[in-house]
């Protein structure tokens, strides 16, 4: 028997088994769902009312601050050095403006892939899931709910019974 | 195009099938063979750059061709073609993501990874050019003790942040695609040390449903950012030369010809990748006759354009009524480099014309050939634009020629070496199709076919 415990894995033979499933366990109340699979679902996210994500914000963030400090720093440099080219304005926005439309999409794209990574919690090594014998299968062609075990209503035994009933080809216990 | 795509991939197989055989081409090599001849040629080409760039840093750039007037030779006419080739890579998988042409999934991966170091091997070039390169970190703002900045109203400036944006916007992007396929790889790999490697670089992704949401919000968003970026750079690009006031360069027809050139060079390179890669580790199943149908069309379409940049440059020079710019269209037509004008046509659009037919579209050794002819062709278009416009100068006294040196061709073919070790290594290591997306496709074209 285990001490602590994650979670019970359900396992599906199709997206569709996946969501019908994840839809149920929502109605019968359960809020502590995550669902595994191959490549993205469409609905699931609102199936388990996955709050909408938030990496817009930093890419909005991230290609303002980029913009601003390309501006910053080439009228710095053009204010520290002043060079007459010809008479042609120091600070001449338009020769400004390809550094500050490069920089804008630099800082803005990776602020957007590092806070994807972060409110992943990734990179990590490990994870309780990957104990489970057919998890593997996740990034194959099978497809997963998980129940934790903080949900109020997990009880080992019922909710693998409902988890059973729901459809799935076979349910595992694992451990945290 | 998008409706097309319905069932562009055989519904006649699994995901699960897919996954085996994209995962088990690098975990369990099939063509070990021919990898190995294919890396010892490109090693030999590699060892050849090396020796030139050896040979370049102890002489200087007179080993080279160069002289006054055409000071800018085979290395910016090699970083253009480069550049150009990458630019593909990127319009594929971004342009075409957004745009929901769900064909591209079989081609985005080695479309991108082919941008990746068609990028690098441009960005050798221009700081090879340097003459002393080691003071490359000039052009970075850094508080000098000469109390010197970099001059940011000069397009050279502006060059090293678009390449090196782009560069690591590409890398950034093409990890980000991985992601879920180096798991894919991690899950399937039975031998410890493929565990390792793909455990590492898979970043531990589970595929969890929210985080899934959160990286389509930035996969796509990125693709967003990338297009236009793709654009700016080729743009920023052909500033290098329209913002001196050289005849021949000194037009606003040059940053969207210089685009459309860099996208019909690029897709050309794909097709001869997609072709070579499908028939040497047997992808017939993903890229499909019908996926080569496709890229034929776009090729055909880019190709077309770009012979409008052609047509509008030599309108742009009679239009102008320039002494100095009609003696340079004469001499790109009628001139000593009159060869590099009429060997780019012929390459270019002659072959081309084939591709109006569907069955020629659809024969892999024939949009090879005509893809090849293409790449030979946007090599003869830069080497033209280079060359023809500076060769006779404003200063009649000045006029000369170039002509290239040995160290000129062993630096370019070298270059092809820089380019192919890498892709090697990575067809060797990652799966080289995106296993995700196709079998997110291949649902979706299942489930249409069940009603």
């Amino acid at each position: 028997m285990v001490e602590r415990v994650y979670g019970l894995l359900a396992e599906f033979d199709s997206p569709e088994a996946l969501t019908a499933a994840a839809r149920k366990a929502r109605d019968a109340g359960y809020r502590r769902l995550d669902a595994f699979t191959p490549f993205p679902v469409e609905g699931l996210a609102r199936i388990l009312r996955l709050p909408r994500p938030t990496i817009s914000w930093a890419g909005l963030i991230g290609g303002f601050s980029g913009g601003g400090f390309a501006l910053l720093m080439q009228c710095y440099t053009n204010y520290d050095f002043p060079l007459n080219v010809g008479g042609r304005p120091l600070y001449a926005l338009s020769a400004f403006a390809v550094v500050m439309f490069e920089l804008t999409i630099l800082f803005s794209a990776l602020s957007m892939i590092i806070a994807m990574l972060w409110q992943n919690g990734l990179p990590r090594l490990n994870y309780p899931l990957f104990a489970a014998k057919r998890f593997h299968l996740a990034s194959k062609d099978r497809f997963f709910l998980c129940i934790g075990a903080e949900d109020e209503k997990y009880d080992e035994e019922q909710t693998s019974a409902f988890l059973q009933q729901a459809g799935a080809s076979s349910v595992e216990l694992v451990p945290q | 195009m998008s409706d097309r795509s319905a069932d562009i991939l055989p519904v006649r197989q699994s995901m699960g099938g897919i996954s085996d055989q994209l995962t088990g081409i690098p975990l369990h090599f099939p063509v070990e063979r021919r990898w190995l001849i294919a890396m010892l040629f490109a090693s030999l080409l590699l060892l050849m750059l090396m020796v030139s760039v050896v040979v370049l840093f102890a002489e200087g750039v007179g080993i080279w061709g160069i002289n006054i007037p055409v000071n800018w030779a085979f290395a910016i006419h090699n970083y253009v073609w480069w550049l150009g080739i990458g630019h593909a890579g990127t319009l594929i998988s971004a342009l075409l993501l957004l745009t929901q042409s769900e064909w591209r999934n079989s081609l985005n991966r080695f479309a991108e990874t082919m941008t990746l170091f068609a990028v690098v091997c441009a960005g050798i070039y221009p700081v090879l050019h340097l003459g002393r390169p080691w003071y490359i970190y000039w052009m970075f703002p850094y508080p000098a003790t000469m109390d010197v900045w970099p001059q940011f109203r000069s397009p050279l400036e502006w060059d090293i942040w678009a390449v090196l944006t782009y560069l690591t916007v590409s890398f950034a992007f093409w990890y980000t695609g991985l992601i879920p396929d180096l798991a894919a790889a991690r899950d399937r790999a039975t031998k410890r040390s493929w565990q390792i490697f793909f455990g590492i670089t898979s970043l531990g992704w589970r595929g969890s449903a929210a985080h899934w949401q959160r990286w389509s919000q930035a996969y796509r968003l990125t693709a967003g950012l990338a297009v236009p970026l793709v654009v700016s750079v080729h743009s920023e690009v052909s500033l290098l030369f329209a913002s001196g006031q050289i005849p021949g360069w000194h037009s606003t027809i040059f940053p969207p010809y210089f685009v459309l050139g860099a996208a019909f060079s690029g897709f050309a390179v794909v097709s001869i990748i997609a072709v070579s890669l499908r028939s040497w580790f047997g992808l017939y199943n993903l890229v499909t006759d019908d996926h080569l149908d496709l890229l034929g069309m776009v090729l055909l379409a880019t190709g077309l354009m770009t012979a409008y940049g052609y047509v509008f440059e030599v309108f742009d020079a009679l239009y102008s009524g320039d002494a100095h710019e009609l003696q340079t269209l004469a001499d790109r037509l009628t001139g000593a480099y009159a060869w590099t004008y009429w060997g780019a046509i012929i390459f270019n659009f002659i072959p081309l014309q084939a591709l109006w037919w569907r069955e020629v579209r659809r024969t892999g050794w024939a949009l090879l050939l005509i893809s090849i002819a293409v790449a030979i062709g946007m090599w003869l278009e830069r080497y033209m634009i280079l060359v023809t416009s500076l060769y006779r100068d404003f200063l009649v006294s000045s006029w000369s020629k170039f002509t290239p040196t040995f160290w000129d061709w062993s630096t370019y073919f070298g270059t092809i070496g820089l380019f192919l070790v890498p892709f090697l290594i990575a067809i060797r290591v990652i799966p080289l199709i995106s296993i995700f997306e196709t079998e997110e496709l291949l649902h979706e074209e299942k489930e249409k076919t069940h009603g």
